[in-house]
């Protein structure tokens, strides 16, 4: 064998050789590039393999589903675990509950919102930044923390346990990050414009209404959609302050999704269900990608 | 317009906002912390006794408090720091130029889309100890000797927890991150490139410390969000092998076992170790605000 010396002497002529043959870091450029494609799809695989098993699962009979060979397609599909969830299920019932709470407080609190985040970012305002704060504050409200209290609160307005409880409740998460969003919106218009419309003799509400808003479209429709989603996925609200079916919502339902028996967990229906609740989302999401992506950061990099 | 009519036309339109931060977080606040002093049923079946601090010294006797204040910190930490370094990670990577990059930002944003619950269901499926894919797929290729029951024993169950957590919200952690990278001038990488400064040198001198304002407020958002997990824990595992976090504890006090007082207790005790890193959340963003 021979000594390492001379080993390494070979190499280095062989790399010099490879050098002049080659341009220089073009091996290396190759392999960093290479290297960085796999990355990449290492992060998207890690990201989206979870929800294509979650499609997947959904379209197994049950035979596929317990079973230790693992198929990558469903292979025969079956829709057998939908026909459960929609017809053998209330799950029908609790998409529309959740719709009722999630578009009612989106409304509720993009209207509330618009009004305080016009005041807090156009008009003459001294104790702005007091509010501004105290809405804040609210956002870092954990919810746990408030619990009890909302309970009593609700069973005392005789709220308990209905879509408007939820609703007001939900308030505590989406009302501020709405105020929050819309007044850095509205901050951002160029001044001339309500000048312009008071001359024209036109009073702030109208101005607010007419000129402002339409403007700020982008921005609704991030905060609204944001808030729309908080909304949707809640989980704690959902199952305290609602009992049985009535009012209850997808989150819930999904969590406690029975079986035929207490032992028996029916991963089938409960990955359909998972799929229409998870499908609009995702489709929104990346439908509103570069929207939801600035409002999400809005608040946390400019401050 | 008048000065003074503005102001009022501004009080005006605050006031419908005003009153519902009261209603539904100032009021109940204020009772959550009048209930802690005293000792009651959530049905209020029987008159409430007033016992002062007393559930407060309880606490600190309270294994079960104990342990899921110690479990609450374990998640707190492992999940914050493993998603802030793939965080890190993944916005360097989409920060770069290359083709596809709006399909992978698209990609990582699909975890976030996807409701914690649902999530965490989708997990405990891809982690069944007998048909998990997990199982399955890490026995065939032989990266684990026998299919393990993650949930159900004490030295898995928090790891998986975490892992799922990670997975849920290291998009917003990188999205975050990346917003943060894009604020760094690009002048700056091209005079060090100039000077002949190595990528991991442009990284630790460039790029570290402009995205530290960044990066302490995702690492303060994600320590907030953490320390009052619920949904994860109780769809996992119910809080069960040593997961039961401050959160899961509150409500089971609260709820199943409808004890008012000493529930509210253990909230307000959350609020307080939230409130410190509201705290905190408050200095650093204040001062950007104020720099702005």
């Amino acid at each position: 064998m021979a000594r390492p010396g001379t080993s390494t002497l070979v190499h280095a002529q062989v790399a010099a050789r490879g050098r002049a043959l080659v341009r220089p870091g073009w091996v290396r450029r190759r392999v960093g590039r290479l290297l960085f494609y796999l990355i990449i799809a290492g992060i998207v695989v890690y990201s989206v393999f979870p929800f294509y098993w979650a499609v997947t699962s959904s379209f197994k009979p049950s035979v596929d589903l317990f079973s230790e060979r693992l198929k990558w397609i469903p292979s025969p599909a079956t829709l057998v675990h939908y026909v459960t969830v929609f017809f053998g299920a209330n799950f029908g019932k609790n998409l529309l509950n959740s719709l009722i709470v999630a578009g009612g407080v989106t409304g509720v609190a993009l209207t509330l919102g618009c009004l305080a985040a016009y005041a807090l970012g156009r008009l003459r305002f001294p104790p702005r930044n007091a509010v501004l704060y105290l809405v804040l504050a609210m956002t870092m409200f954990p919810q746990i923390s408030v619990l009890s209290g909302l309970f009593v609160l609700l069973q005392a307005l005789r709220l308990f346990n209905t879509h408007v409880g939820l609703i007001l409740s939900y308030l505590l998460f989406t009302l501020p990050f709405t105020v929050w969003v819309m007044t850095s919106y509205f901050r951002g218009l160029p001044r001339e414009l309500e000048e312009s419309a008071y001359v024209d003799g036109a009073s702030p509400l109208v101005t607010l209404l007419r000129v402002v808003l339409p403007l700020t479209g982008p921005g609704l429709v991030t905060t609204g959609l944001l808030s729309f989603i908080a909304a949707w996925n809640e989980f704690l609200f959902a199952l305290t302050f609602t009992v049985g079916e009535r009012v209850r919502t997808v989150p819930v339902a999904i969590a406690f999704f029975g079986g035929a028996t207490a032992y028996e967990v029916p991963w089938g229906p409960i990955m359909a269900a998972s799929v229409v609740v998870t499908t609009p989302l995702v489709v929104l999401v990346l439908l509103f990608q570069q929207r939801i992506v600035a409002g999400l950061t809005a608040g946390a990099v400019k401050g | 317009m008048l000065v003074r009519h503005q102001t009022r036309l501004a009080w005006l339109l605050v006031l419908p906002t005003l009153a519902a931060v009261v209603l539904v977080a100032g009021y109940p606040l204020f009772q959550v912390i009048r209930f802690s002093l005293y000792s009651a049923d959530i049905a209020r079946v029987r008159p409430p006794k007033w016992v002062g601090l007393g559930h407060y010294a309880e606490l600190l006797r309270d294994p079960d408090f104990r342990e899921a204040l110690w479990n609450t910190v374990r998640f707190t930490a492992g999940s914050v720091f493993i998603e802030t370094v793939l965080g890190l990670v993944v916005a360097l990577v989409i920060h770069s130029q290359f083709a596809g990059r709006g399909v992978v930002r698209a990609a990582i944003l699909v975890p976030w889309a996807i409701p914690t619950v649902v999530s965490a269901q989708m997990w405990k499926w891809m982690l069944h100890d007998i048909y998990g894919f997990v199982n399955v797929v890490g026995v065939q290729f032989g990266l684990l000797s026998r299919k393990v029951a993650w949930l159900a024993r004490p030295e898995t169950a928090m790891g998986a927890l975490i892992a799922v957590d990670v997975w849920k919200t290291t998009p917003f952690m990188a999205l975050l991150l990346l917003a943060g990278l894009q604020l760094i001038p690009d002048e700056l990488y091209e005079a060090a490139r100039v000077d002949g400064a190595p990528a991991w040198q442009q990284f630790l001198r460039i790029t570290l410390p402009l995205l530290t304002p960044t990066l302490t407020v995702a690492l303060v958002f994600r320590t907030l969000d953490a320390l009052r997990v619920f949904d994860i824990v109780l769809v996992m595992t119910g809080g069960g092998n040593r997961t039961e976090t401050l959160a899961v504890l509150n409500r089971r006090i609260l709820i199943d076992f409808q004890d008012l007082g000493y529930g509210s207790a253990i909230s307000v005790v959350i609020l307080i170790l939230i409130l410190l890193f509201v705290g905190l959340y408050l200095h650093t963003v204040g001062r950007t605000l104020r720099e702005d």
